[in-house]
């Protein structure tokens, strides 16, 4: 059973510029494609944030909680405004915050200071405000880094 | 499937997101599902798919927010098979 679609149609630009996270705390540089069923989109770790200074000393690499987070920005976050907004209208999406709920990911890659990552997401369901997806982060060269399964639910900013 | 067949069906599908296993194990139609077993809210669409797929049903938004106990559950699951 799906959620009707009868509210409006947002592009890629626009789910980008609605995504609540912002600097610095957006993983997201560019939304590429998205739809009822799948959201596309990437980004790059630029070598200057700040947590490769932790992560690790000499030995900069990406924390699995990081790349989660930026999984989830466009995966449950952006899908999510795309889908409430078909579903809703726009100023269910303006008055929206989706939160992280569950998730069962799997880290098979490493991503180093520089690095450009693709994240797609495909939809599960979209049921009673809360989205589920697969998504999966590759690098430019196709190698996978983390994949399974999230998922977040829409709640009102107050 | 008469109704005991049902509520334990439904105790077995809860059991996975049921944070309280005591609460669960000691369970009754008045039980709460959210306040008595501590299920996550979020966790509800979960658990109503779920009966969706175990007992080959469809279960609407509104009915769905009507479930609040195991009883509820049970008597919406037994209107619908």
């Amino acid at each position: 059973m799906s959620e009707e679609f009868d509210g409006v149609v947002l592009t890629p630009r626009e789910v980008f510029e609605l995504l609540p996270q912002k600097e610095p705390f957006l993983f997201v540089d560019e939304v590429l494609e998205v739809s009822d069923e799948h959201i596309v989109a990437c980004f790059t770790f630029r070598e200057d944030h700040d947590f490769y200074r932790g992560h690790f000393p000499g030995r900069p690499v990406t924390p699995g909680v990081i790349l989660l987070e930026s999984l989830a920005q466009v995966g449950v976050v952006g899908l999510g405004l795309y889908l409430i907004a078909r579903a809703q209208g726009r100023d269910a999406v303006l008055d929206a915050l989706a939160l992280f709920a569950d998730a069962n990911v799997e880290f098979t890659g490493l991503v180093s200071p520089g690095d450009r990552v693709t994240i797609r997401a495909n939809k599960v369901f979209f049921r009673r405000g809360k989205v589920r997806s697969e998504a999966e982060m590759t690098l430019d060269d196709g190698t996978v880094v983390c994949s399974g399964t999230i998922s977040g639910m829409g709640v009102p900013r107050q | 499937m008469d109704q005991s067949e049902i509520r334990a069906k439904i105790v077995e599908i809860i059991r996975v997101y049921a944070k309280d296993k005591d609460a669960l194990a000691s369970a009754t139609d008045d039980t709460n599902i959210l306040q008595d077993l501590k299920v996550n809210s979020a966790r509800l669409v979960d658990v109503i798919l779920d009966f969706e797929d175990a007992f080959d049903i469809e279960v609407e938004d509104e009915d769905a927010d009507n479930v609040n106990t195991i009883g509820d559950a049970v008597s919406l699951i037994a209107a619908k098979i």
